[in-house]
């Protein structure tokens, strides 16, 4: 592999990935080190929203107005990856209606198209609403897949040439006279050790980029913000529901391919929790407490999982206590800032504008760097979107479920799955309709190393079954795609089924917990997973 | 517990059990099974039309998979459910010959000796096929000449005299192909000290119609038997008693599950023949004379598929262990593959013979005279399918009456 780069991003989240693409569409020579899989952290840990915008239209503009240019930039360049679900902002008796007439001026004037309907005409729209609404609001949210979205650019970042480096740790920023010149770092795997140059490096890494800059002797004062959400088991709305208030705890519920999720908390934790967030039995009890005044269904909806993720708030430069928090994009040239040359952070913003902290920060490495180009992504097409429809038509009258996931999934990308034989086309996942096929594509060409990398880019294990019955297939495939070592299968599986189990820990009741039995009864029980001896036979 | 999802879909862990007993996925890889086509499908048709699979119509409605199912899944509904919902595909010509079981029979009993003699004949049969895909093999049920109801209608007078009444819910096979069916039940009863009478209009109880796509008509038809039978149950206080597994259990569970109708105040008064008879034989009052010169028979009783789901198998056993000369042998429970119209399909033809086989090789096995069943079209496929003839548990009691 290439050691010298033009450019080398920290973090494989949306940000990176989008600054990976960007640059690689600019002709930089890039390269991306992530150290678990893309999209592990809050990338992957949100709602899935496809923001209108309207929830930050009267308290801040800017962030409104960013929000419905990256949705209608997403619906089109992403178009595999997004839900045009729609969206209602709802008011409750004990909201009143007097944000509303505020909320609508303030969304039109950034630009959101937002339309009052009556409580009648929300409930024909989206049956599961809370009845008792008084008034409702149209704008056009959606649903987004971070996964899938962040894949996509991945890919379409290594088309045009750049490189990618997953479960890889940036262990020091080698620094010269002053200037970051490049990277030292260990495969997690192999622990391997390396080094990569680069004349800029960026910081992508979200929460963690306080802990990266600070090998820089940089520091950026930064809040971790923790928020809950709860997964329940299939589809309860259609339309995503928010609350018509003053954003506040829990009252966002956004339909996502087959569930819908609800969140998000909001509450400050320490930095060593970041890592290993747990979702507490007060965060659920009070998920579910205001979710069910969106839609009362979910106080009896199967919950399949909890999680949570740590959004990098980024505190002003001139405010020492921190207590000014901007949700704003925040890119940060540390020459200028902190003379130390050749390192830009780019952090705050939100899922929604990650292409846009991408094009700022690139914009501001091709000036560093004396290059004249501009930016394309708001008009190129991602990967799986460039021929909408393409392989969605159903060929066989059985096994069109696959068939129509795979394509939900992966766009027009879904034509590269192998689907010719029966034994392609039986189902690893049968929850989530992924195929022996769509598995072998994931391995060969989304860059899946363990079951959870494949959770990411397939919904494999994301169903009702939480991977009850799935797992173990999976891992057998897996392990004759890439020929891994059995013990290597083995604790593959192992640690695929903890990272279920702690989801479903904290909403283990009623037929969640049953699930739970029939998980550990099949992978204890049956296989004693716990005590298999993983190591190489 | 409480159902909170239609159908209970959400309580399904995902165990598989359901397919593991599905008879149709055990012979037909085009069938995903029930866990696939019910509680999974039914999370991606949540999200789009789209997502419903054709695959669906290769669901025969045995139910098998609800009665395996340890989580109380309506799979079998969510199934039917479905298509009913999302099936674009219109029922043809075919569809509306085998669903509309009233307006063929009335028809076809009047010329019945003509109707008979022509579907016998194979260059017919052949015809039948090409024209509206109804596999050739497959032999038709004979008509009757003269319906049950005209009978019964000359037997009004007689039956009033009986103090005990019961409602009798003949269906479209005993009034059109089997009156004799109908008229031991009269024998059984009248024995017990029961008159039979019909209800005030009874139609097809609906279920050909459902499994062929008229759904509308389904919904008019059953709404006419919930009130003849609101009449003879709610109003008149009777029993009302059917002899069909099938009807009854259309009646009882799926005008309700399938087509939304309101019959909880009538359901429990839905009775099966053999359950109604047995437990009168059980309460002491009652007692039944045999004749002591009967021929002693061997009899091999299978349990139709919609009488399991229902749970009430037992009875028809127990029922016929009590007939002296019945020397009874039980079939293992499975599905004979017909399920009503599904096996007259040229499409399903193969799937329905092959889902038969265990049954039909354990009947030739088992050295019957005669097998039982509650089911008509059981006993269609059965002797169609071997070389036994097939009654009805109560024609068998009757026959052995004194």
């Amino acid at each position: 592999m290439n050691k010298q780069y033009d450019v080398i991003i920290i973090g494989g989240g949306a940000t990176g990935a989008g600054v990976a693409r960007d640059c690689a569409l600019r002709g930089i020579k890039a390269l991306l080190i992530e150290r678990h899989d893309i999209a592990t952290g809050a990338t992957g840990r949100n709602h899935g929203l496809l923001h209108s915008g309207a929830r930050y239209a009267v308290n801040d503009r800017e962030s409104a107005e960013e929000c419905i240019k990256e949705n209608m930039i997403l619906r089109r360049i992403a178009a595999h990856c997004v839900e045009d679900t729609g969206g209602i902002f709802i008011s409750l008796p004990e909201d009143g209606l007097d944000f509303q007439a505020k909320f609508i001026e303030s969304c039109l004037a950034a630009g959101i198209s937002a339309e009052a309907i009556d409580p009648k005409q929300a409930i024909a729209l989206e049956p599961s609403v809370n009845p008792s609404l008084i008034g409702a609001v149209k704008v056009p949210d959606g649903s987004v897949d971070p996964f899938r979205l962040t894949a996509a650019n991945i890919l379409d970042a290594k088309l045009h040439g750049a490189d990618v480096l997953t479960y890889t740790l940036v262990e020091e920023l080698i620094i010269e006279s002053g200037k970051v010149v490049g990277v030292k770092v260990v495969d997690t795997v192999t622990k391997e050790r390396s080094e990569y140059r680069a004349s800029i490096t960026v910081n992508a890494c979200g929460i963690w980029g306080r802990d990266l800059a600070a090998k820089a002797g940089v520091t950026i004062n930064m809040l971790p913000a923790k928020g809950a959400l709860l997964v329940f088991g299939h589809r309860v709305n259609n339309v995503v529901i928010n609350r018509c208030r003053k954003p506040a705890d829990a009252d966002i519920l956004v339909p996502g391919d087959n569930i819908t999720v609800i969140g998000t908390t909001s509450s400050k934790v320490p930095f060593d929790q970041c890592d290993d967030m747990y979702v507490t039995r007060e965060e659920v009890d009070l998920l579910l407490r205001e979710g069910s005044m969106l839609a009362p269904a979910l106080n009896y909806t199967r919950i399949l999982r909890a999680y949570a993720g740590v959004r990098p708030l980024v505190a002003s430069d001139d405010d020492p206590s921190g207590r000014s928090v901007s949700r704003g994009i925040v890119v940060l040239d540390h020459a200028t800032r902190d003379g130390v040359e050749g390192f830009v952070t780019i952090t705050g913003g939100k899922l929604m504008t990650y292409r846009l902290m991408a094009e700022w920060t690139v914009d501001l490495i091709c000036k560093k760097l004396n290059i004249d180009a501009k930016c394309t992504t708001a008009e190129a097409l991602l990967p799986g979107s460039t021929t909408p429809d393409a392989g969605c038509k159903r060929t066989t009258a059985c096994f069109s479920g696959a068939k129509s996931s795979a394509f939900y999934r992966h766009g027009d990308k879904a034509q590269q799955i192998d689907h010719s034989t029966a034994a392609k086309r039986a189902l690893v996942c049968e929850c989530e309709q992924v195929s022996v096929g769509e598995v072998e594509y994931a391995v060969g060409k989304l860059g899946v190393t363990n079951l959870v990398d494949l959770r990411r880019r397939t919904r494999m294990g994301m169903g009702t079954c939480q991977g009850s019955l799935c797992a173990a297939r999976a891992a057998a495939v897996m392990a004759t795609t890439s020929g891994c070592s059995s013990a290597e299968a083995k604790s593959n599986l192992k640690s695929f089924i903890a990272e279920r189990w702690k989801g479903m820990s904290a909403v283990a009741w009623g037929d969640t917990l049953r699930e739970g039995e029939l998980l550990s009864w099949l992978y204890d029980g049956v296989c004693d997973l716990s005590n298999l001896n993983t190591t190489e036979e | 517990m409480k159902q909170y999802s239609e159908n209970n879909f959400e309580q399904c862990t995902k165990c598989t059990v359901c397919t593991v007993y599905c008879p149709v996925a055990a012979v037909n890889p085009l069938y995903p099974g029930p866990k696939q086509a019910g509680p999974d499908g039914e999370r991606l048709r949540m999200k789009s039309s789209e997502f419903y699979d054709q695959s669906l119509a290769l669901c025969l409605n045995c139910k098998r998979c609800e009665v395996a199912c340890p989580s109380d899944v309506r799979i079998g509904d969510i199934i039917q459910s479905a298509r009913i919902k999302h099936s674009t595909k219109k029922p043809g010509l075919r569809e509306f010959t085998l669903a509309n079981t009233d307006l063929v029979g009335s028809v076809a009993t009047v010329v019945a000796p003509v109707v008979n003699a022509t579907l016998g004949l194979k260059p017919v049969r052949h015809i039948v096929e090409g024209v509206m895909n109804i596999d050739h093999r497959r032999i038709f049920p004979k008509y009757a000449f003269g319906t049950f109801e005209s009978w019964m209608r000359k037997q009004r007078k007689e039956q009033a005299l009986f103090a005990k009444q019961v409602a009798y819910f003949h269906g479209c096979y005993v009034n059109y192909n089997n009156p004799p069916l109908g008229q031991a039940f009269v024998k059984v009863m009248n024995a017990l000290g029961y008159g039979v009478q019909l209800l005030d209009k009874e139609k097809c109880c609906g279920v050909a119609l459902i499994s062929n796509g008229f759904v509308n008509k389904a919904k008019k038809q059953a709404q006419v038997n919930i009130n003849s039978i609101r009449k003879a149950a709610v109003e008149n206080n009777l029993p009302v008693v059917a002899t069909s597994s099938t009807c009854t259990f259309t009646l009882r569970d799926e005008y309700h599950h399938l087509l939304g109708l309101d019959n909880a105040d009538i359901r429990e008064s839905i009775n099966l023949a053999t359950k109604f008879v047995y437990t009168l034989l059980c309460d002491g009052n009652h007692t039944l004379k045999f004749n002591p010169d009967a021929a002693r028979i061997r009899v091999a009783y299978h349990s139709p598929c919609h009488l399991e789901r229902l749970g009430w198998t037992p009875y028809s056993i127990e029922l016929l262990k009590l007939i002296p000369n019945v020397e009874l042998v039980k079939l293992e429970s499975q599905c004979c593959g017909i399920a009503g119209t599904y096996g007259f399909k040229k499409e399903n033809y193969a799937t329905s013979q092959s889902i038969g086989e265990p049954l039909f090789n354990a009947i030739e096995a088992s050295e019957c005279d005669i097998v039982a069943t509650d089911c008509e079209t059981c006993k269609w496929q059965i002797e169609m399918s071997t070389t036994k003839r097939v009654l009805h548990p109560i024609e068998i009691l009757a026959a052995s009456l004194l």
